[in-house]
Order: structure tokens, then C-alpha cells, then sequence
């Protein structure tokens, strides 16, 4: 019988861990559980694929969500430390309260499965991050310090409460985006950002890919510290809640500026003279602004339904060319952030029968790969796809070795999250 | 300083080692006449040295492959060296080691404005990288002080940061792929010119990792458009109580600046003494700040701090006028280290970081420690993200300072983990701090970081001696000690 245990404190997750290493007995690891449809499916009791695809069927699932509360935050020192199981709501409203962000602006990405909410612990464990990574980083770059409990049962430190800290190995980088399988962090330590003073964003409004992706490219090369660039084809903008960009009746590609007044409004200046030429321009200002950057980040325009979706990381200046290819051999509707470097693909109607087997991952990655490498994460499909198409990008031979001896270090016996990211690790 | 033991029996393989290597890399790429092998003994941190057993200087992936996979069956040990800038003795050799000099990996391979990034070999120095793309009006922005010498491999390994890093990030923010080798031969890519590499982040892992992981031979770097201007205010106060206040209500009122360097009244003096830049001498901590940006957000973000630091009494304001004044508020700071070599014949930087709020309190204790150990201190302090650098001052022909120094300097790092702060911000673990490592860390945090070691390393040849106090084998760490049926079902709430 799968149960799911809540310890409230760190002695007991250790205890769990432990008691789990000497049955053998393996640990689905949540914090929230809102995002169990992405990575290879683990767990029966939840409707997964009973031991499909490789993976041991989970004998329990350890809820980090008594691990929550804000245990420290100084804003003159942008640090804030935090359970894992805190509901990351509850983080942005206590910086928002001191004009302050989580400058990653991480996506709510439980939206793409029909939920919502999520932890600070499940951000940190999928690495997320929203447009203003191009500018600000993602998740892994404002992670200042950790303690978990790894899949030796031991609880453990790494970083601190300070930005600049060499002192030892950054684990805490190698936690984020290990999807719960090196350790059950406990409570995770952020760097935290003043908020912008004002934002603005400038629409171009009719671009083809190819157009758009020249636009942003020139965009992003300018000094103006563009901090989110996206481009949404016809049929995406068409469902913003923007009245501006669903009623443009075409494309829009979208170029954010944020900062103090005089500063937007010169950088704004400057864009409009830097893209005018290439179509006509429209202006949103800061709420119309914070509703647009929400939608792309949290890929609204595909949120509904459960269409197979991916998300492919590219070579920014070439994500125009990898959508022409992917969408020559499986019909599909895109998306693009990060200035192209962000692509998101929905595939769309039935999926061609010569593709059905890998739901489009021999398609996306080839098309990937002949335009400068990258990676993409089949982040929504059904179980049973997930459990036999690679969800997450598959690894040279050389690095899935060291991956799976990194995961040996922390985990000797498989009990955390066991083939959530790749079989056997 | 205790080192590993040398290994006699790779010692008396001397010869048959330096053959080896011969026939993986030039002749004249392996150095072993003592007097050319004197060049190699220290680092950045001149009070160790050591004769390497041997040097090898390749030049390509496939011979560092070679070379590392020879001494991964011959159980030779290996201590990479960039440009040898190491303030913490991450590069001092082994005696019974190879030291692997990397810099004639000195090409800039491709840069890509379109995808904001270049690949340069991991020979490049920092400064030549940013070299490379000025005339396109793009920069790296990590800007050690160092920088003219030091490598973008050593940078990686160490996580190097520079004044810049408050507002653009540390080495860790700015890179996007590497190409490195391990132990055994084996070369691994990681990342691209793609963003946030899938997978466990080995990329993030590698930085910092002071050559104990593999051999960076290449790195990918993010470069950035260069501002369009940019201005520095140069503000005096009378304690340097006043200058950390000043720095807490910058950061408060949502401000960012380019760079925040603060100085104490023995610093100030020094670099002034020795750059004559017009620094006040009359002050208790000196302060610079840099706007950068369009010229519209520097005019006005130059009156907010200017009104900030006057609010809180400040005893002289100066702003750049022109790009050679603003030069010229950074040339003191940036000479700060070698002014105070003028006025000592030894000192010895440290690299704590603390909670900046606590700095009036360590800066008080550091002053007291001053007096107990009868050496004199400056103290200048990346003062945005709490990266202090109290320099010590000593004479290393008087018989025993040399110890005080260091008794000194370690006492100071402890205060700096006592307030919440960490051994080092930016100059690495190396030798230096290696035995200081339990003040932060418990034995199982540092059983966990050397597992991750033997994951890459599991023979423990690269660099060892450095980071970790004590070196457990691989065998011993990995195993699990398991208690089946002995340990109750947990006793927890479950739904
Ligand atoms: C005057 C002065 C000022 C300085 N200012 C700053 C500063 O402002 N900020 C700062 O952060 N640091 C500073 N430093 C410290 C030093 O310059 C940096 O740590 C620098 O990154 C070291 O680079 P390097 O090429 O000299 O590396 P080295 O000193 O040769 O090596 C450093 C470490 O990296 C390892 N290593 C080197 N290359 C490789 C490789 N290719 N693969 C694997 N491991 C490798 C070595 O084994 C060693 O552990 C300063 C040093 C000096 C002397």
C-alpha cells in the first residue's frame, strides 16, 4: 500500500529516508505534488504506469509541505530562507509586500497540469525560471544555500545566506534541476531583487518567425537591457488576455524594459527608434505589461487541454529555423521566449501515425540538433508516453555515466525519485 | 601546511614518467630542470611553494586526454595551473605530482554575436576576452582584478568574481558550456550556447570546483552588450559605520549599482600614497559607487545616491565628471592590493564574506585582533555583497610573524562563519583555508562533497591536498550502511 508521509521537521524526513534505505523501499519525493505529470511517471498509486518503462513502482511518497514557512528574510540583504514545502505564492507576496522579486520570475508551471500552486522546493528541484531569464538567470542562479537529506539518509548543508561563496563545492546548483533525485531538500536560501519601478513592453506587430527572430536578436544585442523578448504567431497572440495583442489580428513580438522611470522611458525610446522600421509598434505599460509576461511565462496560451506539449531550449538566434523543421514533419502551434532560445511546441490534432511512437522526440531533436544543439522536454504527454518516450533530453554516453555516478553519490541505493529524470538514475 | 605524503614509488618512476609524456606532448612541453621547474613552484599565494615533480605543457584536448588518462593508470597525480594567480594555493604543486599547465590553450575559438557568446579556449586570458569583442561594443562582464593575467579556465574553477558581479553576476552566472576531460581520459560537453544545460547542473558544479573535478580545456561565455555610459561618485565618511549604512540604504531603495567598493582610513591612505588620485585622507571609510546604463538612468540615479549619502552626513562627495575621472576613482581601489605592498614587505588577503549588516561589529573585532597579534591591517570590501579583503600586514623575515599572520587571518574567518558569513567569497578554498573547513562544514556536509569527488575522481588524483581537511578513500565513503528491519516505520502523520 503506498502512503504518504509528512514529516514536520528535518530529523524526521531523515528518519523516513533511512527507514526507506534499509527496506529498499523507494520515495516519491513532492512538495505540493502539482507537477507529478512532468519527468518519466514513478508513482502507480497515482495513476502512473505500474512499473512501466523501467521504473520500480514507488512504495511511498515523502510530502516535504510541513516543511513551509518564511524562517528569515532581510531585505537590505536580498537573502531570504524558507522550508521547502513553502508555497512559493507565499514568497512572492512577503518580497512583493517589500517592493521586492524573485528576480528568476519563476513559472507556475502546475498550470500546465491542471493545477496550481507549488513549492519554493519544487521550483528549485525543476529549475524554473520565466522571460527574464535571458536577463536575470534562472532559479539555479539565485539559489544561495540548501540543506536536504540525501538518499543515504543523511541530513546536509551546502552554500550560506551570502552571494559571493566559494567555500566548497556549489551543491546547491547541482540540487537545482536534479528533480528530487539527489536529495529531499528541506529548506533552500534565495537571493532575492529589488522590483522594477516601472515596465514597459514594445509590441512589433505582423512579424513572420523569421522577421520576429532578426527583431528580438537585434533587440537583445542593443545595450537597452532588454529583459524579456517573445514572440507569439497569429494563432497564439490571438487568446491573450491583452486586448492590444489578441485584437493586432496577426503576430506580436514583445520586448520588455524594465528599471526606474527615466531609464524605461529612454530604453523604450531608443527600441522604438531601433525596430520601428520593421513593423508598426504598440505599447503596453506596466499592468497590461505584468499580464502579457504572466501568460508567456506560465505558457498560458497552452495550458488548456492535454495536447502533447514540448519544451525545446535552443540556440537563441536560431529558434525560427528549429520550429521551420520541426513543423515541416509534425503539424503544431509554437511559442517563443528567451529571444528564441525558449521554444514551446504544442502538437497539435492527431499525432502522425509514423510519429506516434515517440510522440515527435526523434522530429524535435533532430531538428534540435542540426541547429546548434540544445535540448527538449517532452513536459506533457500521457503517462504511458512518458514512461516510454525520453521525456528529458538523452545524454552522450560519457556524461550519462557521470550522471549516474553523481546520482550513486547522493543516492547509492535508487530510494529518491528513482528514473523521474533518466532510467536507472 | 601538511601535504599528502609524496608517493616514492611514482617518484622513482620519475624518468620513465617524463618519457611518457614525451611521447603524448612535445619535447619542450615537459619541463624538468629544476630551474625551470622553480617557475611553476607557487602561486598567487607566495608563502608556499613547492617543486612540481614534473610539468607538462599541452596543447590540445586529445593530449590533456592522454596525458590524464596515463596518469589515471600510472597513479601519477596531477595539479592543473592556469595563469597561477591563486590566492589560495589551489595551484601549488605535489612533489610527487604532475602540474599541468594550461596556457597554450590561448585561442579565442568563435565568437557569436548573434547568440551573445564566445568559446575560448580555457588558456584565454579574462581580460583578452572581453578584448576580443570591444570593438562590437560587447564585454565579459566578471572582471577580476586580476584580470589581465589571469585565465578563464582558472576563473571557472574558482568562481572568480570582480567588482562588476553585484549587478552582472559571478563567474557561475556568465558561463554556458565547457568542454573539460576527467581523470580518466573521458571528454565530456557540457551546456552549449543554449541556456540552463538539462540534466544535474555539472556545469554549476564545475564552477568553483578548484581543479579537483576534471580539466576545463574550453569554456563558453556569455558576453554583453556594454552600457552606454556609465559614472562612479566617490563618497567619504567619517566611520566606516556610516559607509556600511550608506551601502544598506543604496541596496534599500531598490538601487543596484554597477559596482559598491568600500575602503577603510589604512586602504585609503595607501592607494592614495601610491596612485594620487585625490582620494580624502581625512576619512574612516571611503566609498565608490558605479552607475551604469543609459545616460538618463546614470543622471538620475547619481542624485538618489548622492542624496542617500548626504542624508547620512557624509564628509565629502565626488562625482565623475568624464571617463578618465571615473578611471581614476578605480584606479586606487584597483591598485589597493599592491599599495599596501609598498608600505609592507609581506601581506597576506583574506576573502570572507559576511552579512553586510554585521560589518561595523567585524570590523571592530578585526581592529582588536590587530592589537593582539601586533600586525597592522587595511581592509577593503566588495561592499554590495559583503566580500571582505582585511589585508595583513607582516614581515616574513621576522621569525614567527609569518604563523602570527596566519593566526591572524584565520581568526578572522571564523568571525566572518560566527556572524553567518563563509570562509571565502571568490578566492577558493585552496591550501589556505583547507584545515578550516570544519568551522563551516560537519563531517558528514564534507563526506557529501568528497562522495561527488570520487563520482568524477574516484582515485583521487586530481589536486589532491587541496579544499578538504581530510581525504577518506573512495571505497570507504560509498558505503551504505543498511538496517534492514532494525529501523521502525517511521511514526509520522500519512494520508
Ligand atoms: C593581484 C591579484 C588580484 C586578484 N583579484 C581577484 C579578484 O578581484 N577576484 C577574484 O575572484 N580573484 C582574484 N584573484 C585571484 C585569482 O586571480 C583568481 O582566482 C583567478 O581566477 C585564478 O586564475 P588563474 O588562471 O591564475 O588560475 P590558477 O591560479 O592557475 O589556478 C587556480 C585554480 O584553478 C585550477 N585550474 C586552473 N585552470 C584549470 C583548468 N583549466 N581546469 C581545471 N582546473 C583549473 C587550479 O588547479 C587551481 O586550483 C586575484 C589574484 C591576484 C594575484
Amino acid at each position: 500500500m503506498t502512503e504518504a508521509l509528512q514529516p514536520a521537521e528535518v530529523a524526521q524526513v531523515a528518519e523516513t529516508v533511512t527507514w526507506a534505505v534499509g527496506e529498499e523501499i523507494p520515495l516519491e519525493i513532492v512538495g505540493a505534488a502539482t507537477k507529478r505529470g512532468l519527468g518519466r511517471p514513478l508513482l502507480g498509486a497515482h495513476g502512473g504506469a505500474q512499473g512501466t518503462g523501467g521504473n520500480r513502482i514507488i512504495g511511498h511518497t515523502l510530502d516535504l509541505s510541513r516543511l513551509s514557512g518564511i524562517s528569515l528574510y532581510e531585505p537590505e540583504e536580498l537573502v531570504l530562507t524558507a522550508g521547502a514545502g513553502t508555497p512559493l505564492a507565499e514568497i512572492e507576496a512577503a518580497v512583493a509586500a517589500e517592493g521586492q522579486q524573485l528576480a528568476f520570475e519563476p513559472m507556475h508551471m502546475a498550470r500546465l497540469y491542471g493545477n496550481d500552486g507549488g513549492t519554493l522546493g519544487g521550483a528549485v528541484a525543476c529549475n524554473l525560471a520565466g522571460p527574464r531569464r535571458i536577463k536575470a538567470g534562472a532559479a539555479r542562479d539565485h539559489v544561495l544555500g540548501i540543506k536536504g537529506v540525501s538518499g543515504r539518509g543523511e541530513a546536509f548543508k551546502s552554500g550560506g545566506r551570502v552571494v559571493k561563496n566559494v567555500t566548497g563545492y556549489d551543491l546547491s546548483k547541482l540540487m537545482t534541476g536534479s528533480y528530487g533525485t539527489l536529495a529531499a531538500l528541506t529548506e533552500i536560501t534565495i537571493k532575492v531583487l529589488p522590483a522594477p519601478e516601472k515596465t514597459r513592453t514594445i509590441l512589433v506587430l505582423g512579424l513572420d518567425d523569421e522577421a520576429a527572430q532578426r527583431a528580438m536578436t537585434t533587440a537583445l544585442n542593443s545595450s537597452h537591457e532588454v529583459s524579456g523578448a517573445a514572440h507569439l504567431p497569429a494563432a497564439v497572440a490571438a487568446q491573450s488576455a491583452v486586448g492590444y495583442v489578441s485584437g493586432a489580428g496577426g503576430a506580436v513580438t514583445a520586448l520588455r524594459v524594465e528599471g526606474f522611470g527615466p531609464s524605461v522611458a529612454a530604453r523604450t525610446e531608443a527600441l522604438r527608434e531601433l525596430l520601428g522600421s520593421l513593423g508598426a509598434l504598440e505599447e503596453l505599460h506596466s499592468a497590461n505589461s505584468a499580464v502579457f509576461w504572466q501568460e508567456v511565462r506560465d505558457v498560458a496560451p497552452f495550458q488548456a487541454g492535454d495536447l502533447p506539449l514540448w519544451r525545446i531550449s535552443a540556440t537563441p538566434n536560431n529558434g525560427a529555423a528549429v520550429v521551420r523543421d520541426v513543423a515541416d514533419a509534425q503539424s503544431g502551434t509554437a511559442f517563443y521566449d528567451w529571444g528564441g532560445g525558449l521554444i514551446w511546441y504544442r502538437l497539435d490534432g492527431p499525432v502522425d501515425d509514423r510519429l506516434a511512437d515517440d510522440c515527435g522526440a526523434t522530429v524535435v531533436r533532430q531538428a534540435l540538433e542540426r541547429h546548434g544543439g540544445g535540448h527538449a522536454t517532452l513536459v506533457r504527454a500521457a503517462d504511458e508516453v512518458r514512461a516510454r518516450v525520453e521525456v528529458f533530453q538523452p545524454q552522450a554516453d560519457g556524461l550519462a555515466a557521470l550522471t549516474a555516478r553523481v546520482k550513486d553519490s547522493f543516492d547509492p541505493r535508487r530510494i529518491l525519485n528513482p528514473g523521474r529524470m533518466y532510467r536507472g538514475v | 601546511m601538511k601535504m599528502p605524503d609524496p608517493d616514492q614509488a611514482v617518484l622513482a618512476r620519475r624518468a620513465e614518467i617524463i618519457v611518457a609524456m614525451r611521447t603524448i606532448v612535445p619535447d619542450q612541453s615537459v619541463i624538468s630542470e629544476e630551474r625551470e621547474l622553480a617557475v611553476y613552484e607557487s602561486d598567487g599565494l607566495t608563502a608556499y611553494h613547492q617543486l612540481p615533480m614534473i610539468v607538462v605543457l599541452p596543447e590540445t584536448t586529445a593530449q590533456v586526454s592522454q596525458v590524464l588518462a596515463y596518469c589515471q593508470r600510472n597513479n601519477v597525480k596531477i595539479v592543473p595551473r592556469g595563469a597561477g594567480t591563486s590566492l589560495s594555493g589551489g595551484a601549488l604543486p605535489l612533489a610527487d605530482g604532475i602540474t599541468l599547465g594550461l596556457g597554450k590553450f590561448n585561442r579565442v575559438l568563435e565568437i557569436d554575436y548573434d547568440n551573445r557568446c564566445a568559446r575560448v579556449q580555457t588558456g584565454v586570458t579574462n581580460l583578452a576576452i572581453s578584448q576580443a569583442v570591444e570593438g562590437d561594443g560587447f564585454y565579459y562582464a566578471p572582471d577580476p582584478s586580476s584580470q589581465i593575467a589571469c585565465t578563464i579556465g582558472g576563473n571557472v574553477a574558482e568562481n572568480s568574481g570582480g567588482v562588476h558581479c553585484l549587478k552582472y553576476g559571478l563567474t557561475t552566472n556568465n558561463i554556458l558550456g565547457l568542454e573539460m576531460v576527467l581523470p580518466d581520459g573521458e571528454i565530456i560537453r557540457l551546456g552549449g550556447k543554449h541556456m540552463d544545460s538539462e540534466g544535474y547542473d555539472l556545469l554549476g558544479l564545475m564552477t568553483g570546483s578548484e581543479g579537483l573535478l576534471g580539466i576545463i580545456t574550453e569554456v563558453t561565455v556569455r558576453i554583453l552588450p556594454k552600457p552606454t555610459s556609465a559614472r562612479a561618485l566617490m563618497i567619504g565618511f567619517e566611520t566606516s559605520e556610516a559607509g556600511g549604512q550608506c551601502v544598506a540604504n543604496i541596496i534599500g531603495a531598490g538601487i543596484i549599482p554597477g559596482g559598491m567598493e568600500m575602503m577603510d582610513g589604512p586602504a585609503v591612505e595607501a592607494a592614495e600614497a601610491f596612485v594620487q588620485v585625490g582620494y580624502p585622507l581625512d576619512v574612516g571609510s571611503l566609498l565608490l559607487v558605479e552607475l551604469d546604463g543609459p545616460p538618463a538612468e546614470v543622471d538620475y540615479l547619481i542624485e538618489r545616491v548622492r542624496s542617500i549619502a548626504d542624508e547620512l552626513g557624509a564628509v565629502s562627495i565626488r562625482v565623475s565628471q568624464s571617463e578618465e575621472e571615473r578611471e581614476q576613482f578605480w584606479a586606487g581601489r584597483k591598485a589597493a592590493f599592491p599599495a599596501i605592498g609598498r608600505l609592507t614587505p609581506d601581506y597576506y588577503c583574506m576573502d570572507g564574506t559576511i552579512p553586510r549588516h554585521r560589518l561595523p561589529e567585524v570590523l571592530s573585532r578585526v581592529a582588536e585582533m590587530s592589537k593582539k597579534y601586533d600586525l597592522d591591517v587595511a581592509n577593503v570590501f566588495h561592499a554590495g555583497d559583503g566580500n571582505l579583503h582585511p589585508l595583513i600586514m607582516y614581515d616574513s623575515n621576522n621569525p614567527g610573524e609569518l604563523e602570527r599572520a596566519e593566526d591572524f587571518g584565520s581568526d578572522i574567518l571564523r568571525l566572518c562563519v560566527e556572524v553567518g558569513g563563509v570562509l571565502t567569497g571568490e578566492h577558493g578554498v585552496g591550501v589556505e583555508k583547507r584545515d578550516l573547513m570544519g568551522v563551516m562544514f560537519s563531517e558528514i556536509d564534507l563526506n557529501q562533497q568528497q562522495r561527488v569527488k570520487c563520482a568524477f575522481d574516484p582515485q583521487q588524483l586530481l589536486n589532491p591536498g587541496k579544499v578538504f581537511p581530510t581525504l577518506h578513500r573512495c571505497a570507504e565513503l560509498g558505503r551504505v550502511h543498511i538496517h534492514r528491519g532494525k529501523t521502525r516505520f517511521p511514526d509520522l502523520p500519512r494520508f
